[in-house]
């Protein structure tokens, strides 16, 4: 079309131009495909209705309306014009666009469907395949394509106005006669385009009938279709491979032209004249190549173009010259009927006609030869499962019949099919979640369940294959089973001296390699994200511990690392594998993930800022009727604009952009929760391993607290210190939370009984500072603050000369120099021995974790108010009635501490082959344990004896203090 | 003070039993004056609330639309002012000028907050929110937010005002269910299971958390506003002081072990009351703590208990019934005149 307009000097542009080039400006950066929008020239977005065809863009969007809506032309009343009621036309419907060169309706001056020529295709595309045939090189129809005609040349209206009109041949008129002959003549000579029509000269012979001699007719020019129907499997016009032409061919025939149209249209356009051209003579064809003196280079490498086929329906209809298709019925049906009369054989008797379609046989097919031993009576056989007969049954069945029902499950049918394995064939991805109730049973029944399995899955020995699920699953559940036994029984034999940290490992062990941890797919949890390589080594050691390995955390560990280090980091992996063991999946289906992780704040949890004070002092205070300072905190609290508003209040913080309580955040995994950690479940004792969280006081309903509040008040009768003792070991039992999270407060009333009290006090505060500054001060900071410790430490030596000089009594601050002097040394000289210290402190009878804490909160939130007098503690031991509860408290404490001393002593061994220079302070260290065990057995009787009574009360003192110092080793 | 008391009056103790009132609602969960003291609203399991007179023990209205067993209602707080004396005491609705006794609400165990309108007993208002059941509900001073504490822990602040339904803030401080909430001008009292009774201060931006470390049951602040009383589970009401925690007095002897029992003080700040278990309510001395009275209401469980802002008269649920007491038995017939002839 584009070249068409063009050939008449009338340019229309497509799209926009592109922008000259300017040579300094920088490469634009493309613009990417699914930004480049279409847009008309009023700026809207062309829509393409139809990928293919063009589309439009009609309206505003594609509706009538405009952007305002739809406004219908504005009413005028007809009722007085009726009769000039003009009608609309499809212009009134149609904006510019339509009206516009490339629209539905443009108002160019054009031809219109009248005067074009309906045929103009049809001819050009004639004109192509004969100038394909042709031309010098076959097939170019280049120059054609360039040098297209006018849509309606003058030659063709010339034409028309001669008389010419479409569908004609151009030439002089001819006579009916003439023109057969010459058509017979051109399929004589072409030979390979000759229809198979063998009546062709009998045909002519009756045409010629009715043939008048005066009436000449016009050359033929169309290809009319023939409309027999297609019922051959061929392809578009093929007439399958003549013989006769095939072998006739020669070397001129490079195409053997199995689809005669195109042929026939050349017949019939250049008639004889063709026929020369036709017929070249010299060897050509493949593999001959052309000769330096051939003049011309015909299809020498048996180039088939698309030209030789034709691309539309139909064909000339052989033999017709005269009506084509659109002949009169009677000359049609004549013709047939001679044709098919002078095929057939014979006259046809008057009245008869010939069958149009043939009779079809029938073929009869011989009954199938039955075998010799036939019986026609036929018996079913019972269907025997496999799995529910013995195997001797079913071995005599299998040779009895050759084969068993249901040899293979697989290959009995759809319906034996079980879901994974129609999964598999189908290709379907793998469901999410248990993929058998199996799955969703504790290890415990499973196992017993595999076990009862078991001997018939053995007795079905034979072919039977079991689903890849189920032997996972029993496979897994052995594992599980084994590694459980195996935990139980190490549980059961050294559940007090072996080490804690095997135990955990093991029950990581048992917990990542359950089935429902390897149905997690993809591990969300993710500890360590700040160093990757952290994380890289806990993502190991977690996909070992799915495969069920042993000493996967040996083996995750990087080996490059101090023994320290990976001392530390197994403790850690061991820990968060625990803490964040996979949920049934069974669960953790029915939660979708947060859609936005963001990165590291995903670390950090919101706490409101002001923590609340410590309860158990409140309680503490609550039960001496203290109330007042004790008992309140004042938290600075935003409320909301409005609600100030409708209490006709100014808003106390006009411009603070939240609500309620300030929050900060904090970090989710910092040291000190998994500090906590660790300790609970040593500190719930063993019975539960499974790191159960003991009940968060602060959270329990307590609406039906009537029971605990009667035994509190059976306890109101002790006197003060009593109570704070009481409140202070119910704290301690009751879980790491209340121990941590709150920091203690003063406690004004309670005023420390002696003086001694009050030194050891201090004494005891001031070496966990410094115990704890050296292990959550920065690593930069560590040498000098180790180098500054030692000579703290020989100032605490001083010190304690001084008070051993001064204090009271030399045994009592003797024992004093053994509690405090005994975790700074491991602190200047080898860090190793932090974790252990770390852990212990907390495990201490109740007083050693409030001074950390409070360390804590100074470090984070300025310096807090003094800490209560820890020493009170002491006080619930030589209390004249211990409660039950305490007294437990205190054997779980003593067990405790037996299994940390064991551990402790090997350490100490490892650290003296390491470090000779401090030989002489282990040594010392061995003599006071060995004092402070003994002292510490003695503690043990001198409890006994406590429940008896009547004990000195500096006895208990010391006894004490002995108990203590054991505990902090 | 700064008028001295004209004449020192005997405090009276509402100890006749002036009418009972059998109110047909199931078990009466709540009962409480209006501002004025004229009407009564009960709270009844059956889901509906009623509306009564005071005086004549007739019923008015009856306000249905609760899912479940209505819990609490306010017709709006009888406030008063903080600045001492007796002039504020005596006329206690000057400063109410806003509330006109049009609203009532109410909520219930279906986890709605109610606002009713009182002439025609429809709903206003319909508040969801809550994740638990509601336990107690009040209006502020103006009636222009409805306060509302519920079992899940929250208390939500509903404006009344705007068509939102969403609540202007919500305090989720309270770790425990909140069982107990009063409003004065500037201040919200909650008292929660988790043994804290929480004031905030909207006028200073603060938040005071007492500890008393038994689930609490209801607190009130007293008429002078100086002094907030609360009662907890241990069977103890205590008197603290409201700017700085301090106990000022302690209240025992009657049973509070399960239910959740009302207390509250007297009208003129002198006597503490106080639900019993054991079918008393119990009135103390505020000062001395002895004491004073042991009004025996019925053989069950003294539900609730409402005081009369200005006068001496004590209303107690138990069970169906609510109990009307006075100061003197003949007292009621002069009001009911002086009432009838107010009318004509």
């Amino acid at each position: 079309m584009a070249s068409d307009s063009d050939s008449d000097g009338d340019f229309v542009t497509f799209g926009t131009p592109l922008e000259p080039l300017e040579e300094d400006e920088p490469l634009r950066k493309p613009v990417p495909l699914y930004e480049q929008t279409v847009k008309d020239e009023k700026g809207r977005y062309q829509r393409f209705h139809g990928a293919f065809t063009g589309g439009f863009s009609a309206g505003y969007f594609n509706t009538v309306g405009t952007k305002e809506g739809w406004t219908p032309a504005t009413f005028v009343s007809s009722r007085q014009q009726k009769a000039g009621r003009q009608n609309a036309r499809p212009e009134d419907f149609m904006d510019e666009e339509d009206l516009g060169d490339h629209g539905i309706a443009p108002r160019q001056i054009t031809t219109t469907a009248d005067f074009a020529s309906g045929r103009k295709d049809v001819i050009r595309d004639k004109a192509r395949a004969i100038t394909s045939l042709s031309a010098p090189i076959p097939g170019d129809t280049v120059l054609e394509d360039l040098v297209a005609p006018a849509r309606s040349s003058m030659g063709v209206e010339l034409l028309r106005k001669m008389g010419w009109k479409d569908g004609q041949g151009v030439g002089p008129r001819v006579k009916r006669r003439l023109c057969k002959q010459r058509a017979d003549s051109a399929t004589r000579a072409f030979g390979s385009a000759s229809p198979p029509n063998g009546s062709s000269e009998s045909q002519d012979e009756e045409d010629g009938e009715f043939v008048p001699e005066n009436v000449t007719f016009a050359p033929k020019d169309v290809t009319p279709i023939d409309f027999t129907p297609k019922v051959d499997l061929h392809g578009l016009g093929y007439r399958g491979l003549n013989p006769l032409a095939a072998l006739r061919g020669g070397p001129g025939t490079g195409h053997i032209n199995l689809f005669t149209m195109d042929s026939d249209r050349t017949n019939s356009l250049f008639g004889e004249d063709r026929k020369g051209q036709r017929r070249r003579g010299g060897v050509a064809g493949q593999g001959f190549g052309v000769g330096a003196m051939e003049d011309d280079d015909e299809d020498i490498y048996h180039r088939d173009i698309m030209s030789n086929y034709d691309t539309v329906l139909g064909g000339e209809e052989p033999g017709n010259g005269l009506y084509g298709w659109t002949a009169p019925q009677q000359y049609n049906r004549k013709k047939k009927d001679h044709s098919k009369d002078a095929a057939y054989l014979g006259k046809i008797l008057e009245g008869f006609t010939l069958a149009s379609d043939k009779l079809e046989t029938k073929t009869i097919f011989p009954p199938p030869n039955l075998p010799r031993d036939f019986r026609p009576v036929h018996y079913f056989r019972p269907v025997v499962d496999l799995s529910s007969v013995s195997p001797m049954v079913a071995q005599a069945l299998q040779t009895s019949r050759g084969h068993m029902a249901q040899e293979e499950p697989s290959k009995g049918g759809r319906h034996q099919l079980d879901s994974a394995q129609r999964r598999e064939l189908l290709g379907e991805a793998t469901l999410q979640g248990p993929s058998s109730v199996f799955d969703l049973l504790k290890v415990e029944d499973r196992e017993r369940l595999s076990s009862l399995r078991r001997p018939s899955s053995d007795t079905s020995s034979g072919p039977r294959q079991p689903t890849p699920g189920e032997a996972r699953a029993a496979v897994v559940a052995a594992g599980v089973a084994a590694a459980a036994a195996r935990a139980s029984a190490q549980k059961a034999l050294s559940s007090r001296f072996a080490p804690h940290a095997e135990q955990q490992q093991q029950e990581a062990l048992s917990v990542w390699s359950g089935p429902t941890a390897q149905a997690q797919t993809g591990q969300t949890f993710k500890p360590f994200e700040r160093t990757p390589h952290k994380q890289a080594r806990y993502d190991l050691y977690i996909d070992q511990l799915k495969q069920g390995d042993r000493d996967a955390l040996e083996l995750s560990l990087d080996p490059t690392m101090t023994e320290w280090e990976r001392g530390r980091e197994r403790d850690e992996f061991v820990r968060a594998a625990l803490l964040y063991k996979p949920s049934s999946s069974s669960l953790s289906c029915r939660f979708t993930r947060g859609k936005q992780d963001d990165g590291v704040e995903a670390d950090t949890v919101e706490v409101t800022r002001d923590q609340e004070n410590d309860v158990d002092d409140k309680q503490a205070a609550v039960k001496m009727k203290m109330f007042g300072k004790l008992t309140r905190d004042t938290f600075e609290w935003h409320p909301d604009n409005l609600l100030c508003k409708r209490f006709n209040v100014p808003d106390p913080y006009p411009g603070s952009g939240f609500v309620g309580m300030p929050k900060v955040k904090r970090d989710k995994f910092s040291v000190f929760n998994f500090l906590t950690v660790s300790e609970s479940p040593t500190a719930s004792a063993s019975p539960a391993p499974q790191g159960v969280k003991p009940s968060e006081p602060g959270k329990r309903s307590r609406w039906d607290v009537s029971g605990q509040a009667g035994d509190k008040e059976r306890k109101e009768k002790d006197p003060v210190s009593e109570f704070l003792s009481v409140a202070r070991i119910e704290a301690s039992g009751s879980g790491p939370e209340a121990s941590t999270t709150d920091g203690p407060t003063t406690d004004p009333t309670v005023e420390p009984d002696t003086e001694q009290k009050e030194e050891e006090e201090e004494e005891e505060s001031r070496p966990s500072m410094d115990l704890f500054k050296a292990i959550f001060a920065s690593s930069s900071d560590e040498k000098s603050s180790s180098s500054s410790e030692g000579e703290s430490e020989e100032e605490e030596e001083k010190e304690e000369g001084v008070r051993s000089k001064a204090g009271t009594g030399p045994q009592i601050s003797n024992q004093l120099n053994v509690n405090t002097t005994q975790p700074a040394p491991p602190v200047s000289t080898t860090p190793s021995q932090h974790p252990d210290i770390l852990f212990k402190t907390p495990s201490g009878p109740a007083a050693a974790p409030p001074p950390r804490d409070q360390e804590m909160e100074e470090e984070e939130f300025g310096p807090r108010l003094p800490p209560p007098s820890s020493t009170l503690t002491a006080e619930r031991r030589p209390s004249p009635t211990p409660s039950a509860k305490d007294d437990k408290h205190k054997k779980k404490c003593k067990e405790k501490h037996k299994a940390k001393k064991h551990g402790k002593h090997k350490k100490d061994k490892k650290q003296k082959k390491k470090h000779k220079r401090h030989k002489h302070k282990g040594k010392q260290k061995k003599t006071k344990k060995e004092e402070s065990s003994d002292s510490s057995s003695e503690g043990s009787d001198g409890n006994g004896q406590e429940e008896g009574g009547g004990v000195s009360t500096e006895e208990l003192l010391r006894r004490l203090k002995s108990i203590r110092g054991k505990n902090l080793q | 003070m700064s008028f001295p008391q004209p004449k020192p009056e005997v405090p009276q103790l509402p100890q006749n039993l002036l009418r009972t009132i059998d109110c047909q609602q199931g078990a009466v969960r709540a009962v409480r004056f209006n501002a004025d003291g004229n009407y009564l609203l009960s709270c009844g399991s059956d889901k509906s609330l009623k509306l009564w007179s005071v005086s004549r023990g007739t019923l008015l209205k009856t306000y249905s639309g609760h899912g479940y067993e209505v819990l609490d209602a306010d017709g709006g707080t009888s406030y008063q002012t903080q600045s001492q004396g007796w002039l504020t005491l005596e006329i206690p609705f000057i400063s109410t000028d806003s509330y006109d006794n049009s609203q009532l609400c109410s909520c219930s165990s279906d986890k709605t907050v109610i606002l009713w309108d009182v002439a025609t007993g429809q709903v206003t208002r319909k508040l969801r929110g809550h994740a638990g059941k509601v336990n107690c509900v009040q209006f502020n001073e103006e009636a222009t937010v409805i306060l509302s504490g519920s079992i899940d822990g929250t208390v939500r602040c509903w404006d009344t005002r705007s068509r939102k339904f969403d609540p202007i803030q919500i305090l989720d401080e309270a770790q425990d269910g909140v069982s107990s909430l009063k409003v004065s001008e500037h201040e919200l009292l909650t008292g929660s299971v988790d043994g804290r009774v929480r004031r905030y201060d909207l006028r200073m931006g603060q938040l005071h958390v007492d500890f008393i470390n038994s689930p609490i049951t209801c607190v009130c602040f007293s008429a002078d506003g100086q002094c907030t009383l609360t009662s907890s589970l241990d069977s103890t009401v205590r008197l603290l002081d409201k700017s700085t925690g301090e106990m000022l007095g302690e209240y025992t002897g009657h049973k509070m072990k399960g239910y959740k029992l009302d207390c509250c003080l007297s009208s003129k700040d002198t006597h503490v009351l106080s639900c019993s278990e054991d079918g008393h309510v119990y009135c103390w001395d505020l000062v001395e703590g002895s004491l004073m009275l042991k009004l025996p209401v019925g053989k069950a469980v003294v539900q609730s208990l409402s005081f009369h802002p200005s006068e001496t008269r004590l209303l107690t649920a138990m069970e169906g019934r609510v109990q009307v007491w006075g100061a003197e038995p003949e007292e009621t017939e002069e009001e009911v005149v002086v009432v009838q002839q107010e009318k004509a």
